[in-house]
């Protein structure tokens, strides 16, 4: 078939009948902020980071089919805006505390917020309480630093074939959980091999004893910001190295 | 002879990390203090802040004379600007949030390891603690924020001449990070 064309913030982007607005994006180049997409996952539209507006109306790049003539605006101020108060809000409603996270210069919420250029968290923080799991002997899940994008919900599911990781709980109370009797992620069969112990784009999902083997200062992020190098493939927090 | 631009920095429940960090541009020190004069900082062991153009503030707010002293600073600087990942976000200290105060208390005065004569401190010289790790902007409204563990000398640095200079506030991409 032959290929098609929109046009986001002006250029030109080819794209194949069936591929959405990201898709067309992700293939020309062209950055556009997400935190629940990954090109290998079917799209959920979570986030809401990607919203885009397609002939004026705002809709998420990563659900949208691309459809020819339309003219998408991605990168101006009131979506910048828009995309710097959700991830705001991420970080008041979570606890990300970066000094103190091994995720540090490869976290993707971490980078999403230096490219909408968040100086501060401005709303109210809620400090929640939340258990740390560490009772796998390979990996340790911090379910502070958990965003909700469901991508280990994806992954352990659609790849691996595990369903170990889901979401409970509505609104505000949304919350990851584990697929045991226990709650805990030592009593399920994930391991070091599973898709889903490598997609977490934040500290929630780590793991133990490799977390600091690149230095600060040489991370994914410090030099170079996430629009230029990219969605964060480490195989551990603290790589340097894509897997 | 123009006057100098006072400036004010404290440290709250910070580490004293940021300020290290602000000595960390050395010799510009030189440079800056032919545009500024500093008032109440740890440089100048002036204890009260005075009506200044600017004041720094590192570390979050975790009792109650970082209340009084962040009020302080509000009051008399025109240009407050909160300065590193604690004044940003509670930082380290704001982990004891997720915690009751009381059992923080007690798991370092009293039921902690090595401790002699267990007691929890009650001076009245000794500023009461919040229930809660604050960063500075639920208490006080801010002007600017440098974030960064420490943010380096050369984003303090740049931040300053900017600041300084009236221009727009532009930090090169890797001066400004949150760890």
């Amino acid at each position: 078939m032959a290929q098609q064309i929109i046009t986001i913030d002006a250029q030109e982007v080819p794209f194949q009948e069936g591929q959405t607005i990201m898709d067309a994006a992700m293939s020309a180049g062209v950055y556009i902020p997400h935190l629940c997409h990954n090109p290998e996952f079917k799209p959920q539209g979570s986030c809401r980071l990607c919203t885009v507006e397609v002939n004026g109306k705002r809709m998420a790049a990563c659900t949208t089919k691309a459809i020819p003539g339309q003219e998408i605006q991605n990168n101006i101020s009131a979506l910048q805006e828009n995309r710097r108060a959700l991830i705001q809000m991420l970080f008041v409603e979570g606890n990300h505390i970066c000094p103190g996270c091994p995720k540090t210069g490869n976290c993707q919420l971490q980078a999403v917020a230096y490219y909408v250029g968040m100086l501060s968290s401005h709303y109210q923080h809620f400090y929640p309480y939340r258990e740390l799991d560490a009772s796998h002997p390979n990996y340790v899940v911090d379910f502070n630093r958990c965003i909700l994008c469901e991508l280990c919900v994806r992954a352990s599911r659609d790849v691996d074939g595990k369903n170990i990781f889901g979401i409970s709980g509505r609104g505000i109370k949304s919350h990851l959980v584990i697929n045991s009797t226990s709650g805990k992620l030592g009593d399920t069969d994930f391991n070091v091999d599973d898709r889903a112990a490598l997609v977490c784009p934040v500290g929630a999902i780590l793991r133990k004893r490799l977390r600091y083997t690149t230095p600060i200062g040489e991370r994914l992020y410090d030099q170079q910001p996430i629009n230029v190098v990219g969605d964060s493939t480490q195989p551990h927090a603290g790589a340097k190295k894509q897997w | 002879m123009v006057d100098k631009v006072r400036i004010a920095t404290t440290s709250l429940a910070g580490c004293f990390g940021c300020h290290m960090s602000f000595l960390d541009i050395d010799e510009k020190l030189l440079d800056l203090i032919e545009l500024v004069e500093f008032d109440r900082t740890p440089i100048t062991d002036i204890k009260t802040c005075g009506p200044c153009d600017v004041g720094l503030i590192e570390g979050g707010v975790c009792n109650s004379h970082n209340v009084h002293v962040l009020k302080e600073f509000r009051e008399n600087c025109k240009t407050l600007v909160a300065v590193g990942a604690c004044a940003f976000n509670g930082g380290i200290p704001a982990l004891r949030n997720h915690y009751e105060l009381k059992d923080c208390l007690e798991e370092s005065y009293i039921n902690g390891i090595g401790i002699e004569n267990p007691q929890i401190p009650n001076d009245p010289e000794v500023p009461l603690l919040l229930d809660k790790v604050h960063p500075v902007h639920e208490v006080v409204s801010i002007d600017y924020f440098l974030p960064g563990c420490p943010p380096s000398a050369e984003a303090i640095w740049t931040f300053l001449n900017e600041l300084l200079s009236g221009q727009e506030i532009v930090l090169p991409y890797t001066a400004l990070h949150y760890d």
